[in-house]
C-alpha cells in the first residue's frame, strides 16, 4: 500500500504513471522507484523461492546486501530489485532457484 | 584488462552516506579531484530516510532532520564539482589502487591516489523458526520502504530490538499508518534513548522486555508470530507464549560494519564488540594498514552520523596532506579540532565504550606496525 498522506513528509508527490509487468499481470508504479516498492504496492509479497527446498522469499534487507528479493527481469534472472528503479514495460517474473538466462 | 578504459582521480571515496559525503567536500576543497561512488540510485546513505529530528551537537545539526542534513551536504558536493558515479557498485580492489566499478552491468576501473572506503553498515539477521518468510525484514529495510519509498510494509508489525533503532523505526511505522502490536527485546531493560521510548510508550505500544521471538508462522508469508518470556539466562520460561496476529516483523538487533572491500584489499582486521564485530585496524588519520586506502563512518565501526561526518573529514585531511595539497601543519591542526568535536560525543555509557574501541583499534593498529 502507497503512503498517500504522511504527517511528516507531507502528500505523495510521485504518481504512478507507468506500467510494468509481473508474471503476465500488469501493475503501475512510479518512475523512479525501486522494483521491490511497486511490487509491495501492488500487494506481491513472494518475490521468488529458493532452490533447493522452494521456499518463498520477499524483501529482507532493501539494500543490496542479502539478495533475497532477486527476480528475473527482462529475461535477466538474479537482479536486486529492492536496488533496481522501475522503468515503463518492465517485464519481471518470480524466480524459481536460480532462474536461467533468456537473452 | 584488455580494451576495458581505465578511469582516473586523486581521491576516490567510496559511499556517499555523511562520512562519504564530508570526506568528498573536504577532498574537493583542497583541491584534489575527487570522485564519489555509491550503490544506490540517491545519494545520502542512511540520511535520506531519517525523518526525525538528530540528536547530537549544534554543529552536527541536533535537531535537525536526517533528510535536511543530506540535502544540504549534496548542494556542496555539487558546488564542488565532485564527480559522482550513483547507482555504481564497486566490487573489488585491486593492487591497493584501482577500483573495480559497474554500473547498468558495465565493469569500469577507476585508478585512484587515495581511496576512502566509507561504505557504512549493514543489519544484523537474527534467526528463528519462520525467519526467511517473506514479511520478516530488517529495521533499516522498513524505514527505507516508508520514509524513502512511500509504501507500508505491512498492517500490524512487530518491532524486534528496543534499542534506538527499533523505537525510531516504529515510531515511525506508526506515523506511517501501521499497527505496531508491540516492540519485543530479549534484554530485561530498554536499551534505547528515553525520548525514544516515550513516544512509543505515549502511543499505547507496549515494550515487552525479558521477550524474545519463539517462531513466525505463514503459509507463504508472515501470519502471526509466538512471543515467549525468557528469564535472565534469556531462556525461554514455559507457557509463557503469546500469539500474535502479524503480517510483518521488523529486526532491529543491531549492525556489521560493511568492510568487504577492505578484506578485499587485504587490511588487517580486529574484533571489536562495541563497535559491531570486525573493523579494519586504522590509526589517528583513519589510514589502515594498507597504504593509501582510508576508512571512515559505520564501516570503521557502528557510530552515529555526527560521528561518521568527523571521521570522513579527517579522512580526507589526511588523504590530501599525503598527497601534497594541504601542509602538515593545517592538517594537523583540522585533525586536532576534529577530535576535539569526537571528544564531545564520545561521551555516555554507549560513548565510552565507543571511545575505547576506538583506542583499543589505534594500539592495535601501533602494534601491527611495530611487528612489520
Ligand atoms: C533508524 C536509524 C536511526 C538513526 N538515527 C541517528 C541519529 O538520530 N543521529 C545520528 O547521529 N545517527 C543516527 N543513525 C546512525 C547514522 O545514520 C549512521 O551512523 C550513519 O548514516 C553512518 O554513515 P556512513 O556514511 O558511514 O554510512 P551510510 O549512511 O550507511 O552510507 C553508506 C553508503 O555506501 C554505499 N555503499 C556501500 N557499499 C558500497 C559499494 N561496495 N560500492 C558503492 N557504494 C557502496 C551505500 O549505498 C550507502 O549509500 C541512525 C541509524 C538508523 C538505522
Ligand atoms: S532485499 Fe536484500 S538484496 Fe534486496
Amino acid at each position: 500500500m502507497r503512503i498517500k498522506v504522511h504527517p511528516v513528509l507531507g502528500p505523495l508527490k510521485g504518481k504512478a504513471t507507468i506500467e510494468i509487468e509481473v508474471d503476465g499481470r500488469r501493475i503501475s508504479a512510479i518512475p523512479g522507484e525501486m522494483i521491490s516498492s511497486a511490487l509491495i504496492a501492488a500487494g506481491i509479497k513472494v518475490f521468488r523461492t529458493t532452490h533447493k527446498k522452494g521456499e518463498p522469499r520477499g524483501y529482507f534487507c532493501g539494500i543490496g546486501q542479502c539478495t533475497d528479493c532477486m527476480m528475473t527481469v527482462d529475461n535477466i534472472p538474479s537482479v536486486r530489485t529492492c536496488i533496481t528503479p522501475v522503468s515503463k514495460g518492465m517485464k519481471i517474473k518470480t524466480q524459481y532457484g536460480h532462474g536461467k538466462w533468456e537473452v | 584488462m584488455g580494451s576495458m578504459s581505465m578511469l582516473t582521480t586523486d581521491v576516490a571515496v567510496v559511499g556517499a552516506g555523511p562520512a562519504g559525503l564530508y570526506a568528498a567536500i573536504e577532498a574537493a576543497k583542497a583541491g584534489a579531484k575527487t570522485t564519489i561512488i555509491n550503490e544506490y540510485v540517491e545519494p545520502g546513505g542512511q540520511l535520506t530516510k531519517q525523518i526525525h529530528k538528530f540528536f547530537g551537537s549544534k554543529e552536527h545539526a541536533a535537531g535537525v532532520r536526517g533528510i535536511d542534513i543530506s540535502a544540504k551536504l549534496l548542494g556542496s558536493i555539487d558546488e564542488l564539482k565532485v564527480e559522482k558515479r550513483m547507482g555504481t557498485l564497486v566490487w573489488s580492489i585491486f593492487h591497493s589502487n584501482i577500483l573495480a566499478i559497474a554500473h547498468n552491468g558495465k565493469s569500469e576501473m577507476l585508478r585512484a591516489n587515495k581511496i576512502i572506503l566509507a561504505t557504512g553498515a549493514s543489519e544484523n539477521a537474527f534467526a528463528f523458526p519462520g525467519w526467511t518468510l517473506p514479511g520478516v525484514m530488517g529495521a533499516g529495510a522498513a524505514q527505507t520502504l516508508i520514509n524513502l519509498q512511500r509504501i507500508l510494509p505491512g498492517n500490524r508489525v512487530l518491532m524486534v530490538g528496543a534499542g534506538n533503532v527499533g523505537l525510531i523505526v516504529a515510531f515511525q511505522l506508526l506515523q506511517a499508518g501501521s499497527e505496531v502490536v508491540a516492540v519485543v527485546d530479549a534484554l530485561p531493560y530498554i536499551s534505547g534513548y528515553c525520548v525514544h521510548s516515550a513516544k512509543i510508550a505515549r502511543a499505547g505500544i507496549p515494550i515487552l522486555t525479558s521477550h524474545t521471538v519463539k517462531k513466525a508462522y505463514g503459509e507463504i508469508s508472515v501470519e502471526g508470530v509466538m512471543v515467549v518470556k525468557v528469564d535472565n539466562q534469556c531462556k525461554p520460561i514455559p507457557k509463557s507464549e503469546q500469539d500474535m496476529k502479524v503480517d510483518t516483523i521488523c529486526i532491529a538487533v543491531g549492525l556489521t560494519p560493511l568492510v568487504e572491500l577492505a578484506w578485499l584489499a587485504n587490511c588487517r582486521f580486529t574484533w571489536v564488540a562495541s563497535l559491531g564485530g570486525y573493523v579494519p585496524l586504522y590509526d589517528d588519520k583513519m589510514e589502515t594498514t594498507v597504504k593509501g586506502i582510508y576508512v571512515a563512518g559505520d564501516a570503521a565501526g557502528i557510530e552515529e552520523a555526527s560521528t561518521a561526518m568527523e571521521e570522513g573529514s579527517i579522512a580526507a585531511i589526511s588523504a590530501v596532506e599525503s598527497l601534497g595539497l594541504m601542509t602538515q601543519q593545517r592538517a594537523y591542526a583540522l585533525r586536532a579540532e576534529a577530535y576535539e568535536r569526537l571528544r564531545s560525543f564520545r561521551i555516555g555509557p554507549f560513548g565510552k565504550l565507543r571511545d575505547q574501541g576506538k583506542q583499543f583499534i589505534w594500539r592495535e593498529r601501533q602494534k601491527y606496525a611495530e611487528r612489520i
